[in-house]
Parts: structure tokens; sequence; C-alpha cells
């Protein structure tokens, strides 16, 4: 088969792969028809993430047909077309009890190499290094899929693979963003990055009672979208003075909850964004932080802070006095995918929300390499990247 | 952890009056220092830069320690392995290396308990095991996987035995490994599943150095214990072991479906 391999930092390649079997009882094989390129790819892109191994299969959003599956596999049939959850949980570990899937016990076969970093192994994922299991990624004609008999959602008839397709990640992400937020009727929620996932927090916080989301990003067309598809207000950082803005919008109370949708390669302004840069050459720190550092200083007293942009190692600088002296709340980690999946498949069968609305380069496997180079520089106004296997 | 029986074994005897040459050394170690002696004289005689010297007057004392059965290095110490392996059950408090595991599954604390005291049930999970067999109601025989390919052998017994509480056990004297092991169940807090500690102390023939030579070649028991607890957790959790491969191994078999514990699919 072929598949999109990372070779090291900014070296992607399209290769030939032997296509995979079922090896578990628990095993499907999925056909995939669409995938698509996450904002955190790129951070595999740019070698930020440890851990990964030249000719590592990349992706984790993916869809597609089941061509076989394991025999302890009942609840899917070979034909059928499924969006499958990046994070991989087994169903029956005290976390997957607890409806916290990404947290899952028993799905990283590498659980020994995270351990070391984080103390405790979250679930593994896709095409995502080997510390979260060295599973090969679904940007490839097959995949191997793991507890495929917990995972998977079976898409109905009528839906397009473009609107179901970010099912797999980016739509829990931002709507379990917005549901960290604990947001009460009216509250206004500042969502800072208006990429996928910021975009589709700003429609999720809106869903869930927001009465004003406030979306910050410094690219005119992901603003415009968050403007005029998302309904939010919006602020170019490279234009206004995001924290005296917040302020004016919010009486000087500072928004309810705060979204962090840039995570560990934010760009800034400030003083503090140029000392992460600094920073991060000289290796001392791993994940950049000038957003979060924004975020805690922006919120209001008691507010909430919601964090679903990737952080994957340390980060220096953290105002924790502010954090604390304001009675912050923090709330982060992997999408609990399984979790969301029938709510928002519900949600897009009813023609709430068409996903689809942010793709904006459609491409094919094989031009896999100039997708990720357009999608990290931001060319052509790329905000969502589909390939076609 | 508690373990209770590490504690209430002998302390190695330092109380008889030693004579400057008296042997502190046990036998097994002394063929090692001799071998390793051995060695490292031809080595040095060999090379004969300073290094070789070097390798020459640490040849010649580790003879002198194999020869004689007494090392002043231990005797500054105050460390005394010659009454070691000498028919005490159990292994001696401050020998051996011990390693622990605490995890916690989602399953209840009788099915594991029974699991467990069905110690023919061990090598399924204990990849350094190969075989244990049931003598009788207390006693067992044990044979382990060593270094080189060689294997381990010794008996032991239950020490004790709590229903769905607690089991231990110890080597019996005379055995070529001196070893003691037990494991706790405690239903988890929230009432879910069971919390298992896990406890094991081994003190094999030539002490401490064998333990970091096993380690050196790659033999990590506690790295070890903690894989085959996390795969034994996946399957009963799980019912089979997360795995990256995208094709099964040539000639994979599947380990063994555990029998006195049915694996149920979650």
């Amino acid at each position: 088969m072929r598949a999109v391999s990372w070779h090291g930092k900014e070296d992607i390649r399209v290769e030939t792969f032997p296509d995979p079997q079922i090896v578990n009882p628990r095993d499907a094989i999925v056909k995939v028809s669409l995938t698509a390129i996450c904002g955190s790819d790129l951070h595999l892109y740019t070698g930020r993430i440890p851990t990964m191994q030249a000719g590592d299969i990349l992706g984790h959003e993916f869809m597609g047909e089941v061509v076989a599956v394991g025999h302890d596999v009942t609840n899917l049939k070979i034909g059928d077309r499924v969006v499958v959850p990046f994070t991989i949980a087994c169903g029956g570990c005290y976390f997957c009890k607890h409806d916290l899937w990404s947290l899952c016990d028993n799905s990283n076969p590498n659980a020994w190499m995270v351990e070391k970093l984080y103390g405790h192994s979250p679930s593994g994922l896709f095409g995502y290094s080997h510390m979260l299991g060295g599973y090969a990624g679904g940007q490839a004609e097959y995949v191997r899929v793991p507890f495929a008999d917990v995972g998977p959602i079976t898409v109905p008839e009528g839906l397009s693979d473009e609107q179901v397709l970010f099912l797999s990640d980016i739509f829990p992400t931002g709507y379990m963003a917005a549901e960290n937020c604990q947001i009460r009727e009216g509250d206004t929620v500042a969502v800072w990055g208006c990429g996928p996932v910021g975009l589709f927090a700003i429609w999720s916080a809106y869903k869930l009672g927001a009465g004003k989301v406030i979306a910050i990003d410094r690219f005119p067309e992901r603003l415009k979208l968050a403007r005029e598809y998302c309904k939010a207000k919006t602020l170019n950082y490279e234009e206004v003075d995001v924290f005296t803005m917040l302020q004016e919008l919010t009486g000087g109370r500072g928004p309810d909850s705060c979204i962090d949708a840039v995570g560990s390669e934010a760009h800034g302004t400030t003083l503090d964004a140029w000392y992460d840069l600094a920073a991060e050459k000289l290796m001392l720190e791993t994940d950049r932080g000038h957003v979060l550092r924004q975020v805690i200083h922006s919120c209001r007293k008691g507010g909430t802070i919601s964090i679903p942009g990737v952080y994957g190692g340390f980060l220096d600088k953290v105002p924790i006095g502010a954090a604390f002296g304001k009675g912050l709340q923090l709330r982060m980690g992997q999408t609990h995918v399984h979790r969301y999946l029938p709510r928002l498949l519900e949600f897009i069968r009813e023609g709430e929300l068409d996903p689809s609305f942010l793709i904006t380069h459609r491409s094919s496997l094989e031009q896999a390499a100039d997708m990720y180079r357009i999608f990290e520089q931001k060319q052509n106004e790329c905000i969502k990247v589909v390939l076609r296997t | 952890m508690k373990t209770g029986l590490m504690e209430s074994t002998c302390v190695s005897s330092q109380s008889k009056g030693q004579c400057p040459l008296s042997q502190n050394v046990a036998n097994s170690e002394r063929v090692l220092s001799l071998l390793g002696g051995g060695s490292l004289l031809l080595m040095g005689l060999k090379r004969g830069s300073v290094a070789g010297l070097l390798g020459i007057a640490a040849g010649a004392s580790l003879l002198y320690r194999g020869w004689t059965g007494h090392c002043h290095l231990y005797e500054g110490l105050g460390i005394n392995t010659a009454d070691l392996h000498r028919g005490r059950p159990g292994v001696p408090a401050q020998q051996g290396s011990r390693v622990n595991c605490a995890l916690h599954v989602n399953r209840d604390r009788q099915e594991l308990y029974d699991f467990w005291r069905h110690l023919e049930n061990l090598p399924q999970i204990m990849q350094h095991l190969q075989s244990v067999t049931v003598i009788d109601d207390k006693r067992s025989k044990w044979i382990a996987r060593a270094p080189f390919d060689k294997t381990l052998e010794w008996e032991a017994e239950i020490i004790t035995d709590k229903p769905g509480e607690v089991i231990a056990w110890q080597s019996l004297p005379g055995s070529q490994v001196e070893t003691a092991g037990s494991v706790h169940f405690k239903v988890s807090s929230t009432g879910d599943g069971t919390e298992l500690a896990i406890s094991i102390k081994y003190n094999p023939p030539g002490g401490r150095i064998v333990t970091q030579i096993a380690h050196l070649l790659g033999q990590d028991l506690q790295a070890e214990l903690n894989q085959d607890l996390r795969e034994f957790k996946q399957l009963l959790e799980a019912g089979e072991i997360a795995t990256n491969a995208i094709a099964p191994e040539e000639g994979q078999t599947h380990k063994p479906v555990m029998t006195s514990l049915k694996v149920e699919k979650a």
C-alpha cells in the first residue's frame, strides 16, 4: 500500500509499505477513503515530538471502509463505512469505564516510555510517535485499527466523507474544549487560535450556551471564517492589544472562560514570545508558552481555562502565581473522542453543522509532502487539508 | 510495601569472632572471583601497560579473595556472604534484590486471588519463570530462566495465605536461589476492581554481582515484572495484549489463555 511517512524534520515522503493484517481478535482493517492533516501533525513535521522514527506512517484523522475484522469484532461487518477515533481505547479499564477514553490504561504498547516522562501513560494514538504507541497512522491506503469493537462509528447513508471525517479528532476536540469551559448561559468565551479546533470550539461554545465568543488569530482568512461562519467577534493580535480589547469587551472583568487552541507552537508579538523562541533555540524549553500566559493573564477571576492545544514537554515561565491569585481552573487533555461521537454525529445528521466548511485544500495522498509544506507555511490561506487515497 | 516475611527471616550473622582470614565470601562468589581474577591477571600480563599493571593487581587480589574466601573490603564494610545459602528459608534481610509493582485491575478480588493461588498459573504471566509445579498444599517447585540460557531451581512454600487478601511464599533451605514473594489484594477504595501489590525478592547464587551482570545483559527484573503485569492487566481488561504490529509475527503464538481465570472481553 501507499502511505505517508516521516523521515525527520520537514522530511515527509510517500512510500510503499506492506498492507496491514489482523493481528489481535479485536482488530479491524480499514481501507481509507479520506484522511486529513491535523495541526498537531505539524508538531511532528517540525520535529517537536520525541520518539519518532524514520519510516513511521503518519496520520490520525481518517475514515474508510471495513475490509477485515478479527473474530471478536461483532459490531462491524465488512463493507461498513466508519470514522475512527484518533485515540485508541480498550473499553475495559478503569479509565474507559469512567468515560475517560484518551487515558486508557491498555492501548499503549510502549507505555513504559511515556511513563518515564509523564509518570503514567495516556492512551495510544494513531501515527503519533513511539512513546504514544508507535501505531501506523491513517495517511495510508489501509490501517490496522485495534479495539475496533469500541472505537469506530458507522456512518449513516446520505452523509459525505467530508461531512463526517472530522469526527475522528478536531470536531470532538473543539467540542470538548468548549465543554471544559463549564459555560453558563450568556457567558463570554475567548478562543485563541482560529484553526480547525478553534473554529469548532467557537461553534460548540455557542451551542453550549455562550452569549459571546471572541476569537483571536493573525491570519485574515481564519478570522473571516470565525466571524462569518461561526459568528465570533474577532481580534487580530498583530493589530490590537489583546488584553486591553478583551477587558473592553467584558466590562473590565475578562472573559469567563478562555480556550488555548494553539498549543506548543505559539506565535506572538510581545517580549515573552521572543523569550520563548530564544529559550527554545537554546533547548531550555520544549514548548512555547506565549498564548497560555496571555490566556491566564486575560481570564476573569474564578474563570476557567481550557487547553485543547497540544503541549508535549516542558513549559517555561508559566504565571502560576496569576492563575492561583485569580482562582482559575485549568482543564486540558487529549480528547475523549469515544464519548462525543454519537452526540456530534447527530448534530451533523440534523444539519446543525456541516464540518466540511473549513476545508480549503483537497488533494491526493501522493501529494502529501507538498500539502504538509503548504499547511505549515500557511500558504494559499490554508486552513484544512484533506487527502483522498 | 509490607510483606511481613522478609523482616522475620534471619539476619546474616556477624557475631562469630572472625579471625582475619576467616571465610566471609560465599563459595559461589569465590568461584567467580577466581575466574574473574584469573582472566584479569592474564589480560594484564598480555598488555604490559599501566592499565595492564592495574589489571594484574586487581586480578591478583581477586584470586586471593577467591582462594582464601576472605575479602578485606567485605570485612571493612561488615559484610559476610559466606553464611548465606546454608540452609535458611527465604532471603536474609539486606541481601538480594527486591522488585515491587502495584497495579489496578478492573476485576473481582477473589477471582484474582484464585488465579494467583494456583501457582502453576504464574509462568503464564511472568516471563522469567519457566514452570511452577505444585508438590502439596504448601510446597511447590519453581524453575526460572537465568542468564546464558541457564535455569535455576528452587522449592518454595506458602507461608501466608489469607484467601482473597494475601499470598506469601519463600524458598526452602537448600535451594539454588533464595527467594521470597508476596501478593496483596485489596478492593479498590472506589469499589471498582482490585489493587494488587506484588513484591518479589531474589538472592541468586553469586549475590549482587550476578544481579548486576544480569542487569548488564538486559535482564532487568523490575522492568520485566512491570511489563509482565502490564500484559496480565491487558489480558484481563482488554482480552488481548496491545501491539502496534501490522502483521502477526512469524510463528506467533498467542499467550495461552489463562486456565483458571476466564478472560472476558470488555
